[in-house]
Parts: C-alpha cells; structure tokens; sequence
C-alpha cells in the first residue's frame, strides 16, 4: 500500500468531502494562499476557489461563530484553528453554542461543523503553542472529540467527522505531519467510538491517544523484551468512547496504564482510568495508572520541555512495576 | 408617525395585531411567574414591540433571524404560536424546544427563527455566519441579528461585523437601544456613538424611532431589498424602552430609572397606543374593531396559557435525548 504523510491525509480527506458535498467549505487565518503554517491545506484554494476556502482575520471568536451559524442553516463549516491553544477563545461559541443548540432547540436545529485542531509539546514552542487541550472539549455534551493516532486515522477520521451531523473537534498532532504511513487509495471512513487495537497481548493493556499511541507501541517494544506482553488500544475517538474494547482488554490483562498528552489531572487519562475501575475493579491486579503530561505550563528550554511529557522508557518502567506486583504511587 | 403609505390595510392591521400579540403574551408571561407556575425568570419585551414587528414583517419565512434573552417579542414576530410558547415557558413536551430551551431559548425554528440566546451578543456570529451561508449556497435570504445596547460591548460584534463588511454579506444588525444594559444606564456603558461602531468598518448605519412601527418597517424593508442584491451588510439602531425590569423579578429599580422616566415612555411613547390612533385617524380600522381584535388576542392567549397548564411534561426519558444528532 503507498504510504502518505498525516498532512495529506488530512488534505485528501478534505478535498473528497469537499468534492462531494458542496456545501462543505474550509475558513481560518491563512487557511487559502498559505495553506496553514503546516501547510496542511496548501492546493485547496486552488482547486476549490476563495469562496469555499475562506482566508479569516485573526478573529477566532468571530470565525468560529460563523461557523456555527452557516452550520444551522445548512452548510457543513470546517474551522480551521491554527493551535490548539486558541481554543480558549472560542470557547464560547463552541462551548455555549455550537455544543448546545440541538439540545437546547429540542433536537430542531442540528450543528454538523468540524473544529481541525492541534495539540502536542517538544516542538519547543513554549506555553501557549503546546498544550494538548482535548479533555476540556471532552466534558462538554454534545460535542465529539476525535484524535487521529495515524496518516490513516486522520483520513479516515476526518471524512467521518464531515459527514457528522454534530459538532465535532479533532486534535491533530503537529509533530506528526510529516509521518508517514500506509493509506489506501481508495474511500474509507473510520466509523467513531470503534477502538483499534494495535497490539495484542496478555499481561497489561496500554490505553493510548494520538502521539501517544507510538509511545505506547515502544514501550511494548522494550516490555517484550523483557518477556512482559503488552496489549495496546488507540480508542481513536474520545467521544464516543469505546468502552467495551477497553474493558474487554482490561478483563483479560488485569492492569492498565492510561496515556495522554494532556495534563494529567482531571484528564482523560483520570477518566478512562476511572471508568476501569468502576466496570473492571474484580478483574483488576493493579490500580489503573494514569500517564500524563506534567501539571506544569509547557516550558520553552528543551532540558525542561522533555521532561514534561510521558516517554516509552516511563510507560514500561511503571508496566514493568505493576507486573511485579510492587506497591507503587505513581502519580 | 410616518404618513400613510398605499399598502394593503391588511398588513397594517396584521402589524397592529402582532404588536398587541406580544404585549400580551408578557403580560401573560408576567402573570405566570408572579403567580409562580413558571419556572425561572424571564425577561420581558413589552414596550418595544414595534422593533420586532418591524422589522419581522419586512422578511419573509426563508429570511432567518438570532434572538437575545428578551426574545419573546422576536418569536412571536417571526411566527410563533401561542400555545408551543407557552408550553416551552411552563417546561412542556408540546413546547417549540420540548421544554429544554425555556424562555431563553424559545424559537418556531420552522419560521427561521434560529433561537433566543442567553450569552449576551452570543448569536452575533451566528447571524453573520447565516449570512455567510446564504452567499455560500447561492440562496437569497437575509439574516437579521437582533441585539440590545449592552452587547455591543461584546468583542465578538466587532469581529464579525469586520468579516460581514469584507464579504458584503446580507445580514442586517439591529440594536434594540433601550437604554439600560440590564441595571446600568447605556451613556455608563458606552462611549462615543453606537452607529459609528459600525460606519467605522464601512457599514451604513441608521438610527431611527424604535417605537414606531411603520418608520422601522419602511427602513427593513428597504434594506432587506438592498441586502439581497449583494449590498449587505446594514445596521440599525432602534431607540426603544422596556417597560419591565431586566427580567421579571427586577421590581424596585428606582436606583437606576425613575418612574416618571418609565411614565413617559409608557403614555406619550408607547408604540401600541401609537400605532393605533394613526389606524383609527386614517380610517384603516374602527376602535370597535381594534377592540374586537385586542378581546380576540386576548382570548386566544388565555386559551393557550390554559392549555399549557394542562399539557404534561416531557417524559424523564427525554433527558438524554437530543444531546447529539443523528
């Protein structure tokens, strides 16, 4: 199979869609000409023209109410928000509006818009271009909260959330947009709240998102070695969550450590954790570990910035713990 | 008063009856709560009638319109019926929201009406975003983004009026100027002018009687032709007065207006009492008639208030229903 990059899987997803229902149409800060400052959306403009692919002024606020309103009537908005930091300000309008207006009209109007975002530190670019916001939107009620772990997923992923009729946001890595992987020519979609596991095995399941996933996969690597069998799940979507995959593995490993790159307390590491111990407690030989980045803003000095973050050598040392049976506090 | 212009005396009647519609309906509204069967507060649009009646009755049912937290007078204008508002006002299943919007949030979205709002100046992007849609798809509706005085001290105006101006999108904003940014007086609030705000992006702005119905109307209209013909976007200011509170409990507020300032308004300015001397004076309707149609108004709201009374609450398995679309 060819491989691509997670950029032009985003890009080919988008273009399709775009090919195929016109009234979906991209706006953002330099989303046209420039093609995003990731140059993810770089040859949109030209096949698809100024009017569907909407250069904004920095108005996040502005462009995400926008979206919102061209959403209800009947167009399906892609925003494009630079970083994910910027979530903050259209909080708002995605938060107070968009997630709440097919409830609040009694499910009479409907929001099918997609917030692309990004998330992800040691690309050293300090507090307020590294965080990995995700839990936030996840607590809000009705929206959905995709992220791709892969070229793969985020094609896939992408074209669902397109033709989703609800609110949805995905956090793309952006250390990721240069990574290649396996990606069929031909249309897939990427159903939400299916799980996928990437690896099997028996002694301890690895629950990890995004960027995440390949943390996982190493420490897997470095736990094989050791004879430990780790079994690792990419739940790919966040919202809806699938939990019957995670608990099944859970029930068979017995011990779980949760990653995300989020922060780690009230995150969702703290969720999917808590969600193992109320359905899988008599199942479990250790507690459910959360693995997180650090309670800290994201610092700019790389001495600092690396240590933020979990690594494959933290994930299988503490895997490599509650296989023993040791006593540990992790967090 | 404008003069009278040749147009069907049925649309000045019908502009008359939805003007007492309105009134009534708060009036109801207001009785509900003081006899506390509704539950929550509301906040009453009695006193500017003529700015919804206005300017709903210069758009059509494909024109979309945003709502603000006073947003009675706007569903009722664009449409509404009755008996669905006062089955949302009271929680009901029957309700236009099935009892999960409330007064804040009341909409006849089948007549475009896209939802009050209670974030204040929340529904600007909305609108805006409406509008952006229309030029999107290639359809010829005009959105008209209802809001008061205090949200234009909202950063979000700003933003999309920017955009709206650069895209020449056919959205017309109408500030409904009563004065007050809810207990605080609008000069407190507001520094320089409210129409500049917009004529600094290259909008044209207009300030005009909010409390007379036929000079709203005239201008909408106007504007709603000029809109679809690509000449968007517009802004209104409508100089009008609330003859409640902020919201219904807000009873002793002569801290922030006299009564003789609300005396005023509610005798010499009232756009009710206005609009129907000018129908007797021109011979469009006979007081008997106006009084036939006022009883009439009133028993219909009777009818429904009853009704709504009656009508069971939505089952509690509707809670988690509607949180996301199919």
């Amino acid at each position: 199979m060819r491989e691509i990059t997670l950029s032009q899987a985003v890009n080919e997803a988008i273009a399709e869609e775009m090919r195929r229902d016109p009234t979906v149409f991209l706006l953002g800060e330099d989303v046209a000409e420039a093609g995003t400052p990731f140059k993810v959306l770089s040859g949109l403009v030209e096949e698809f023209g100024t009017a569907r692919v909407i250069d904004t002024p920095i108005s996040e606020p502005g462009f995400m109410g926008l979206a919102v309103g061209a959403a209800m009537t009947g167009a399906r908005p892609i925003v494009d928000l630079m970083f994910g930091d910027f979530i903050f300000l259209v909080m708002d309008q995605l938060c107070n509006q968009a997630a709440k207006i097919h409830y609040m009209s009694g499910g009479k109007l409907n929001v099918p818009l997609v917030l692309r975002t990004n998330m992800g530190a040691t690309r050293r670019s300090a507090a307020q271009h590294s965080q990995s916001l995700q839990a936030l939107v996840a607590h809000i009620p009705g929206l959905k909260v995709a992220m791709p772990s892969s070229a793969y997923e985020a094609k896939g992923l992408m074209k669902t959330a397109i033709r989703d009729n609800n609110p949805v946001v995905i956090f793309e890595d952006k250390l990721m947009y240069q990574d290649k992987a396996p990606v069929p020519e031909e249309e897939f979609l990427i159903p939400f709240g299916v799980a996928n596991i990437k690896r099997e095995g028996t002694d301890i399941t690895l629950i990890a998102t995004s960027s995440m996933v390949q943390v996982a996969e190493k420490a897997a690597e470095l736990l094989a070695a050791e004879g430990i069998s780790a079994e690792v799940i990419d739940p790919r979507t966040i919202v809806p969550l699938d939990e019957a995959t995670l608990l099944k593995s859970v029930r068979k490993t017995s011990r779980a450590i949760v990653i995300d790159e989020g922060h780690q307390s009230y995150g969702i590491t703290a969720e999917i954790a808590s969600r193992l111990n109320e359905k899988a407690f008599y199942h479990l030989d250790a507690p459910v570990l959360r693995k997180g980045a650090m309670d800290v803003p994201v610092p700019f000095s790389p001495a600092l910035e690396d240590v933020t973050v979990p690594t494959p050598e933290g994930v299988a040392a503490h895997a490599r713990k509650l296989c023993a049976g040791e006593m540990i506090h992790a967090a | 008063m404008s003069p009278a212009k040749q147009t069907n005396s049925a649309d000045y009647l019908r502009m008359y009856r939805q003007m007492v519609r309105i009134r009534t309906f708060e009036d109801n509204a207001n009785q509900l709560y003081l006899s506390a069967k509704m539950p929550g507060l509301t906040h009453m649009y009695s006193g500017e009638e003529a700015v919804a009646v206005g300017i709903c009755e210069a758009l059509t049912d494909d024109d979309r319109i945003t709502s603000t937290h006073r947003g009675h007078g706007h569903c009722v204008a664009k449409g509404a019926d009755f008996k669905q508002m006062f089955c949302e006002l009271l929680g009901k299943a029957e309700g236009y929201c099935r009892g999960k919007g409330g007064s804040m949030h009341i909409a006849d979205q089948s007549h475009g009406n896209l939802g009050a709002n209670a974030i204040v100046g929340g529904s600007m992007g909305i609108a805006t975003g409406s509008a952006l849609r229309a030029r999107l798809l290639g359809q010829d509706d005009v959105t008209v983004c209802f809001f008061g005085d205090g949200a234009t001290a909202q950063g979000l105006l700003y933003e999309v009026m920017n955009m709206a101006a650069l895209w020449k999108l056919p959205v017309i904003y109408a500030c409904e100027n009563n004065g007050y940014s809810e207990y605080t007086k609008t000069a407190e609030i507001a520094a320089g002018s409210i129409t500049a705000r917009a004529e600094a992006f290259g909008i044209e702005a207009f300030k005009i009687d909010g409390q007379d119905v036929l000079a709203v109307n005239e201008l909408t209209q106007k504007l709603v032709a000029r809109c679809r013909k690509g000449e968007g976007p517009f802004f209104i200011e409508l100089e009008t007065y609330r003859y409640h509170g902020h919201h219904v409990g807000d009873i002793n507020r002569a801290y922030y207006r006299s009564k003789e300032e609300e005396k005023e308004w509610k005798e010499n300015r009232d756009p009710i009492i206005r609009f129907r001397a000018w129908l007797v004076e021109q011979g469009i309707a006979s007081e008997e008639e106006i009084e036939a149609m006022n009883a009439e108004v009133e028993k219909d709201a009777a009818e429904a208030v009853a009704y709504a009374e009656a009508a069971p609450y939505p089952d509690v398995s509707e809670v988690d229903m509607h949180v996301y679309a199919a």
